[in-house]
């Protein structure tokens, strides 16, 4: 024991690969071989009768994706879904996330840290299932003439609902880094709310929301529970690549559309790179 | 005047976070067995209906076990990871970094899909609660490992060096000073990743085959059904108050800055 202590106390390279190994065999290995074989398997086909993969390179798969006019409208339907609830929780999280940073007392601001909270620890599933009793005919919603009933607008709603706190957070923290005395140096040099919301808020701001929205954005396009539970017979990417998988018994398809997510994320994340909000993930 | 319109906008937004949930713990009070609206009555029926109900409660210990050994895994691995990137400067430690909180950057679609694919096509192994367990520890090692680093970062190395310096060897320096002080971190970062996997409904679906039924996969497939409303909603009500517990666990582990770190 004590030999062996020894030699890692003197090998700080082998006391690193020790350190590195198991984690790196699961998510390098496992996970990161699961999404290239993912890959692998999206350029397979299955046989017309059983359902069983035939291990043939072909692109059939991506041909029928873009061809077939349901499944553009579904992509086209699920990326629209992922920037509206982006942007709708942006301008519900902003208000709040600046009160509770720069207004409220320091109890307050506590409290209101775990209220924001709270909701994150509920199960996912009983807040999609809260906004369905919401929306019901004969809910309340729809007592007060308010309810769009199940569709779209329900599952864009919801989904905003769900992912909220992600947007909160970070731009609660950023807001909380930029020093009160900023906001008077600005007030006192002559600018009025505008142009210090403008110069000095949207700075520390925006790269804190763009974090939030890699949650909001990627969490959407993922998503496929929301949408059978409040989008009536609408469906997103994640209901194709479920149904094809499953019920489909189509692997290699569904493969194929998970592809979609995975590209339109990249895509994403190369472009919000630049701003640096990459580093206060 | 901003200050209360930011107020007045803050309170509505938290009455749009709670009125939903109110809604569903006051119908599990509601007589009606579709949730008439305002209810007719009040009636706590359902919540006895709920704790006879054997699939429920079957889910439940399901769903335990999987969190108990999803977070197991991820503790141990998420620890290693957050020391090693921590501690160490090499080639690559930005990509490994990126690779933890991958799992969870994905949309959740992926990462199932792409480990049932593994699992049936590259493995051969029948979805089961095996493929389950590791689908669930493959997203929660970055809950540990978020807590433990920003633990790590806060305490610095001098202690370690001191422990060295007196003659203790890598693994007692570890056990005796790095462990306890990491410790309540650690609690934290567990918390998180067994609420994570416990309420985990997409990747589940994918990777638990046919004959595993956690909680959200039973609350799932009795949601549709008019009979089983009811009860569904006594459980749903049920989590909503559970999930009190873990906040004010985590608030007393950690403080409210990490926490608000460790959500992230």
């Amino acid at each position: 024991m004590a030999l062996r202590a020894g030699v890692l106390h003197r090998r700080p390279r082998l006391r690193l690969g020790l350190l590195l190994g198991p984690p790196m065999l699961w998510l390098g290995v496992l996970y990161l071989g699961s999404l290239a074989a993912l890959f692998i398997t999206s350029l397979w086909s299955v046989d017309a009768f059983g359902g069983n993969i035939e291990r043939i390179w072909t692109l059939d798969n991506y041909r029928d994706l873009f061809t077939i006019d349901v499944y553009r409208t579904i992509t086209v339907r699920t990326l629209l879904i992922a920037a509206a609830v982006t942007i709708i929780d942006a301008v519900l999280a902003f208000p709040v996330a600046l009160y509770m940073a720069k207004v409220a007392s320091p109890r307050l601001q506590r409290i209101l840290v775990i209220a924001v909270l709270t909701p994150l620890w509920a199960s996912y599933l009983v807040k999609a299932y809260a906004w369905r009793g919401m929306f019901a005919s004969g809910g309340p919603l729809d007592a007060v003439g308010l309810s769009p009933g199940y569709g779209l607008a329900a599952t864009v709603l919801t989904l905003s609902y769900l992912w909220l706190p992600y947007m909160i957070l970070p731009m609660y923290a950023g807001l909380e880094r930029l020093p009160n005395s900023l906001i008077e140096a600005s007030a006192d040099l002559g600018a009025g709310t505008g142009t210090t919301m403008r110069r000095v808020v949207l700075p520390v701001l925006f790269p804190a929301a763009v974090a939030g929205s890699i949650f909001t954005f990627s969490l959407t396009l993922g998503d496929y529970i929301a949408v059978k539970i409040v989008g009536g017979a609408n469906q997103m990417l994640g209901n194709v690549v479920y149904d094809s998988f499953l019920t489909g018994n189509n692997l290699p398809f569904a493969a194929a559309v998970a592809t979609i997510p995975v590209a339109a994320m990249l895509v994403y994340l190369t472009a919000v790179r630049r701003t640096g909000a990459l580093d206060s993930l | 005047m901003t200050r209360s319109v930011l107020l007045a906008f803050s309170a509505l937004v938290l009455l749009f976070v709670y009125a939903p949930l109110a809604l569903v713990v006051l119908n599990s009070f509601n007589t009606s067995r579709t949730f008439e609206w305002p209810p007719p009555g009040f009636t706590t029926k359902w919540w006895s209906a709920a704790v006879d109900s054997e699939g429920a409660r079957n889910a439940i210990v399901v769903s335990l076990e999987v969190a108990l050994v999803a977070t197991v895994i991820a503790l141990v691995l998420g620890t290693m990871a957050a020391l090693a990137l921590q501690r160490f400067r090499f080639f690559g430690r930005d990509t490994v970094s990126l690779l933890i909180i991958l799992p969870i950057a994905l949309p959740g679609v992926v990462t199932g899909i792409a480990l049932a694919n593994a699992f049936l096509t590259m493995f051969g192994i029948e979805l089961g609660m095996l493929t389950l367990v590791v689908s669930h520890a493959t997203f929660c090692i970055v809950t540990v490992f978020n807590n433990a680093i920003a633990r790590l970062r806060r305490l610095g190395g001098n202690l370690e060096e001191a422990s060295m310096d007196l003659g203790a060897g890598t693994f007692r320096t570890f056990w005796s000073v790095t462990l306890p002080m990491m410790r309540s971190a650690l609690l934290a970062g567990a918390l998180l990743s067994f609420a994570l996997s416990f309420d985990e409904i997409i990747v589940t679906t994918f990777t638990a085959g046919q004959g595993i039924q956690t909680l959200p996969i039973w609350i799932y497939q009795n949601l549709f059904r008019p009979n089983q409303a009811p009860v569904v909603n006594v459980v749903a009500a049920a989590l909503i108050v559970l999930s009190i517990v873990p906040i004010w666990l985590s608030q007393k582990l950690a403080g409210t800055d990490e926490s608000v770190a460790a959500a992230r």
